[in-house]
């Protein structure tokens, strides 16, 4: 049988102990996200969020629960085999951008292509980065080191590097948190055409504004689902720009 | 095989990238490398300067000296010596395998001319010592058998001795002091040049071994003697007909210890290289100590790198590196560091050996093999230090490594 979500939950419990306190970040959550969705993730602060995300980006594992990916059971992994989905399968973005000081921005954009299972030319990888660069709206910036580059275009680049080993999977995590309503909006327009071309997206916000620019909103409380809608007046952020 | 070369170069860009950290940390590989190489190259040229300077004394005399042969080998000696001048000539009578023999006795005195004056060791030797010794004089003549026999006050100068209390001047002829005596200079010795144990053999005067036991020792007892075999080949056969003659001269019964003891050129050669073996050994030791700073700091700076760069592992991570290849890439830079150290350290040692040949006339004997395992050495300690701080950084959780500041 095949299953057609790219995320499915099953009752994920994740508990964080720190040496008599527990605290049950996740508490039982159960969802299931399908192919070409745009999920933004919703709910106050501790809810959760990040918890979800890094165990649905392979980073981290639950305590118990299932997740499954493409159908597969990745709840068990080892830490190779979550590395090697990660490289292969997911797009991560972070709030902080992430990106390698010090380091051009077509070589951070090229970084994932290091890891990948199937070995790359030096000059494939400049080309595959140069192509991701350019959906993202950076063509021209490749040789720009990320203090070179302002909040917004740095976060593009960290998109371009999530894009490059071509995952269905995009999740980022605050991915404007960190930037200013107008680079916030240009950030979103790109997530959107991301996910106009067939990308599953799944983003943490805190704005609501933001949010709108999603098709459905889940939202969390104390680790638990305590609200899920599809967003009906859905905002397009490339129109004003 | 392609990701290994990219994850090379990672590790490589790192170590560019801090220039002046990378320098410092390989200085301390550098100099211990040098250092390694150096005190080998030293240790080395000591060594074959002692065998050099060994066979140049002859290779096949004997030397008898009085006294109990102790287990270490060592000479026991109770005051009275109880070697004879009659045992001398009864060995060169009566065994057919010596060629030379000659008695010594030896003291030391200031030697004076005018005003200046030497203090130098005196040895009293028989006619034939020139040729047990191989040496010869250079200018004037040897003694012989008249003036042992009346015990006269001539005698040999070593170079350095004649140079120091005549310069320029031709000492033959002229009139030294010994402890008051006055002494014809008859001839001045060759030069045998500088010894690497510390002792100038140049340094040294040579008289009658009658009349230093007579005149400068006041005594009738010669300290020991020395023996040459007729050839090479027969220095043992040389060996045992001395003590079977001694043994017998002397009343020893068999089983009974003998009250003499006798050394071949050989033995003396072999204590000798052994001597300036440890030493080297131990010049290479004190060395590979520099060496083994020098890794600890390669894990020092690689465990603070480590640190500095738990954000860039953090993400490194986050994208698909799995632990194996952060390893890599931290075990390369480590043993980069060390590697270019060792081959740096290689071309400091060599140069310093040079140095030292030339500044300080040291002899010096660079071993390709003494080269390559300094360098071998240098890449495994590279490994090993590395290993840890590498280990560290790809053991690290990605969320935690991402959360560092
Ligand atoms: N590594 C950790 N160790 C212990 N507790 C943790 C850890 N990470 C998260 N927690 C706890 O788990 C709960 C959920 O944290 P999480 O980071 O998922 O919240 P969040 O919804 O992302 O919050 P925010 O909106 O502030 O980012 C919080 O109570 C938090 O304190
Ligand atoms: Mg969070």
């Amino acid at each position: 049988m095949t299953d057609p979500a790219v995320i499915r939950i099953e009752d994920l419990v994740r508990v964080y102990t720190m040496g008599e306190v527990e605290v049950r970040a996740l508490d039982g959550l159960s969802l299931s996200i399908h192919p070409g969705e745009f999920v933004a993730v919703m709910g106050p602060s501790g809810s959760g969020k990040s918890t979800f995300m890094n165990i649905v980006g392979c980073l981290d594992r639950p305590t118990a629960g299932h997740y499954f990916l493409d159908g597969t059971d990745v709840s068990g992994l080892d830490r190779d085999e979550r590395a090697e989905i990660r490289n292969g399968k997911i797009g991560f973005v972070f709030q902080a951008f992430n990106l390698l000081s010090r380091t051009s921005a077509i070589e951070n954009v090229e970084l994932p292509l290091i890891y990948a299972a199937t070995a790359h030319t030096a000059k494939g990888r400049a080309d595959k980065a140069r192509h991701c660069l350019e959906i993202v709206g950076l063509a021209g910036r490749e040789d720009h080191m990320p203090s070179q580059l302002s909040g917004g275009q740095q976060q593009r680049v960290a998109i371009a590097r999530a894009l490059i080993n071509q995952p269905k999977l995009i999740l980022a995590d605050e991915p404007t948190g960190n930037l200013d309503t107008r680079t916030s909006r240009e950030v979103m327009a790109v997530f959107q055409e991301l996910n106009e071309r067939g990308k599953t997206v799944v983003l943490i916000t805190h704005e609501s504004d933001i949010a709108e620019y999603a098709r459905r909103v889940v939202v969390f409380r104390d680790g638990k689902l305590v609200e899920d809608r599809q967003v009906e007046s859905r905002r397009s952020a490339a129109a004003k720009a | 095989m392609l990701k290994f070369l990219t994850i090379l170069k990672v590790g490589l860009k790192a170590i560019v990238r801090n220039k002046l950290r990378s320098t410092l940390t390989a200085l301390g590989i550098i100099i211990g490398v040098a250092c390694v190489i150096a005190m080998i190259a030293v240790g080395g040229g000591a060594q074959a300067a002692v065998q050099q300077q060994i066979s140049s004394l002859g290779t096949n005399f004997l030397m008898i000296f009085p006294g109990a042969a102790t287990q270490s080998g060592a000479r026991l000696f109770t005051g009275q010596s109880t070697i004879t001048e009659d045992d001398v000539v009864a060995v060169r009578n009566e065994s057919p395998s010596v060629a030379y023999v000659s008695p010594m006795a030896r003291s030391s005195a200031q030697v004076v001319v005018g005003n200046l004056n030497w203090g130098t060791s005196i040895q009293g030797v028989g006619v034939d010592w020139p040729f047990i010794r191989s040496w010869n004089v250079d200018r004037g003549g040897f003694f012989g058998d008249s003036e042992v026999r009346s015990a006269a006050k001539v005698c040999v100068l070593g170079a350095t001795v004649a140079r120091s209390l005549f310069g320029d001047e031709n000492p033959v002829s002229q009139t030294v002091r010994i402890k008051n005596f006055p002494f014809k200079v008859i001839g001045v010795l060759e030069s045998k040049g500088g010894s690497t144990m510390g002792q100038d053999q140049d340094d040294t005067v040579v008289a009658p071994y009658s009349t230093v036991m007579k005149l400068l020792k006041r005594t009738t007892k010669i300290d020991m003697f020395m023996a040459s075999a007729v050839s090479r080949d027969a220095v043992g056969e040389a060996q045992a007909e001395i003590e079977a003659l001694l043994r017998q001269r002397h009343r020893l019964g068999p089983g009974q210890d003998a009250d003499f003891q006798i050394r071949s050129q050989q033995e003396i050669a072999q204590t000798a290289d052994q001597t300036s073996r440890q030493m080297s050994a131990l010049l290479a030791a004190i060395a590979s100590i520099s060496l083994l700073v020098g890794g600890i700091g390669i894990m020092n700076i690689m465990l603070v790198s480590v640190t500095e760069r738990t954000r860039e592992i953090g993400i490194r991570m986050a994208i698909g590196a799995k632990g194996r290849d952060i390893l890599t890439q931290f075990l390369i830079e480590a043993l980069t560091l060390s590697v270019a150290g060792g081959a740096l350290g290689v071309a400091l040692g060599i140069a310093t050996s040079r140095f030292l040949a030339w500044k300080q006339q040291w002899p010096i004997v660079l071993a390709p093999a003494a080269i390559l395992l300094a360098f071998g050495f240098s890449a495994a300690i590279g490994i090993f230090f590395g290993f840890y701080p590498a280990r560290k950084a790809s053991r690290l959780d990605p969320i935690d490594a991402l959360r560092y500041e």
